[in-house]
């Protein structure tokens, strides 16, 4: 088996979960990796749109922001962030959403807004962005972050984009018909709500982790579904490939940046 | 119809104290000259609105230039956290920060509402979500047909509206290209508006008949500020310069940093100084 790193497997993962019948709204990050990666393997004809409005981009190398050049030269077209939001992402045409967080808790929902109070923050975040009505537009979303206490946590200060909210049938009972969190994708397991309660169960574990080391890297007693699977170890190819558009992606983004503004 | 400015002149025209001010720009053409024009000319106790205030709104909120700000995604993209943000919000410095927070359908939706000369924007949004418990401009209106509850929030009405462009004419009108993001809507919401643009030429030439275009007519004030954009981009032109995003991290982490890094080359320095970074230089120069 070739070797490859937990953060590789991750994206490797979350890359598999996508296929070319999907209409894409990709998260900046570690979605934007293993949207551009799935694209690259086994899903050429799948189709990315970012919230800065390019539809069916195909960059060479990963964006840092959410509108860099490289998407708007490769997509197949661009609009108006208003048209983005109004007609493509409300008007129910995007077939699953990617969205990655700051902190999650067990039912899916994502906080990226505050730790602590939100009129006195410990620490403030950047804030939602696209992500609550991602999270409400999209037919599915995937989510992918790494599996640490401080990520996934029991109950979180601010819920930022609802996943499931309290659990059960909360989403159906607020008028929503998208089905919400359908899996999340860490870097030592795969999750998926249960059918129930949707509480977030691990159904796949990564080639060499443990059961107890994702309970300890977890921040609620997590629950592990009857059948669990492991996950296949990343093949050649996807490794090559997420490998060669990582070092494009740095190649693209070095430079000293001291020439000042 | 648009005047032909230097900027400093354009600003001191359109940008008052107290004003309400929108600088837009989804990643792509910041207007960064015109807002360190901004700081230059001392403007205070401004109410900033901007769906992603990025580096840009980081300087003017860590100069102390801003009583509030209106957005929704507070960021600095791909990298991390905007620290003069974060050192207002959290520690108050160098002044208490009024904030204002959407989401960016919300955001996209009130400037949409602003341009079409409406009250407020609707959008099946924010459902389960928890700002609606902290903003409480985020309301909500029952369709009358339907009687589906829908969130509503306040248009956006900018005092004076800030972009800049690829391109105009002599006349002022401009051309937008690559990512449009909002600038169209939140120049036709505001009162007044400046444009920085990379050239200015004798024939505009759109290249399809759907270009996007603003009208010199309702356009207040045209500005030639070539690579004023920078460290953002103008697509045809130059190129984001990720790795300043990158480096401007450090920079804004310290309060002194920051200051010295904001004398040297916002309040020492002048808008012709952007000019170095606009690489390609078209025939149609004007």
């Amino acid at each position: 088996m070739t070797d490859f790193t937990p953060n590789e497997m991750m994206t490797i993962a979350a890359a598999r979960a996508l296929s070319n019948d999907d209409v894409c709204f990709v998260g900046i990050g570690a979605p934007s990796a293993a949207c551009n990666v799935a694209r690259l393997t086994h899903a050429p004809d799948i189709t990315l749109i970012y919230e800065s409005g390019t539809v069916g981009t195909k960059p060479d190398v990963l964006p840092l922001s959410i509108g860099d050049g490289e998407l708007c030269d490769t997509a197949l077209f661009t609009v108006s962030v208003p048209e983005m939001f109004r007609y493509w992402l409300q008007g129910g045409r995007i077939t699953t959403g990617f969205l990655g967080g700051a902190q999650i808790d067990k039912f899916a929902n994502l906080n990226t807004t505050v730790v602590g109070p939100y009129d006195h923050p410990k620490v403030r975040l950047p804030g939602g962005g696209g992500a609550p009505e991602i999270a409400s537009n999209c037919g599915r979303i995937f989510i992918t972050m790494a599996l640490t206490k401080r990520g996934f946590v029991e109950k979180l200060p601010f819920i930022t984009s609802m996943g499931h909210g309290e659990g059960g049938n909360h989403r159906e009972r607020l008028g929503l018909t998208t089905r919400g969190p359908t899996r999340v994708i860490t870097d030592l397991c795969i999750l998926e709500p249960d059918p129930e309660t949707k509480e977030l169960t691990v159904v796949s574990i990564h080639p060499g982790v443990g059961r107890d080391r994702i309970i300890e890297n977890c921040g609620w007693p997590i629950k592990f579904a009857d059948a669990v699977i492991e996950t296949p170890a990343p093949t050649e190819t996807e490794l090559a490939v997420l490998r060669d558009i990582n070092t494009r992606t740095k190649k693209a983004h070095e430079g000293t940046g001291k020439e000042a503004a | 119809m648009a005047r032909i400015l230097p900027l400093a002149e354009a600003v001191a025209e359109n940008v008052r104290d107290g004003d309400t001010v929108a600088m837009e720009g989804f990643t792509h053409l910041i207007p960064y000259a015109a807002g360190h024009e901004v700081i230059r000319q001392g403007r205070k106790d401004l109410f900033l609105i901007r769906m992603t205030p990025d580096i840009l709104y980081d300087q003017l909120i860590g100069v102390g230039a801003a009583r509030g700000m209106k957005f929704s995604w507070g960021g600095n993209p791909g990298v991390g956290s905007l620290h003069r943000f974060r050192d207002a919000v959290e520690n108050q410095w160098p002044r208490p920060l009024d904030i204002e927070e959407h989401s960016h359908a919300a955001m996209a939706n009130a400037y949409e509402a602003g341009a079409a000369n409406l009250p407020f924007a609707m959008l099946r949004g924010y459902i389960g979500a928890d700002l609606p418990k902290v903003n409480p401009n985020i309301r909500s209106v029952t369709c009358p047909f339907t009687g589906e509850v829908l969130a509503a929030v306040p248009a956006i009405r900018p005092d004076v509206t800030i972009i800049h462009a690829q391109r105009a004419d002599r006349q002022g009108n401009v051309l937008i290209e690559g990512i449009v993001g909002v600038q169209k809507e939140a120049v036709l919401a505001a009162r007044r508006s400046i444009v920085t643009v990379e050239e200015i030429v004798d024939e505009l030439s759109p290249p399809s008949p759907n270009s996007v275009l603003l009208p010199g007519w309702a356009v207040t004030a045209v500005v030639h500020v070539p690579g004023g954009a920078f460290p953002s981009y103008a697509h045809g032109y130059y190129p984001r310069n990720n790795a300043f995003y990158i480096r401007w991290d450090e920079i804004a982490r310290d309060r002194e940093a920051f200051t010295a890094w904001i004398k040297e080359n916002v309040l020492d320095a002048r808008p012709e100084d952007f000019a170095r970074h606009a690489a390609k230089k078209s025939p149609k120069a004007a």
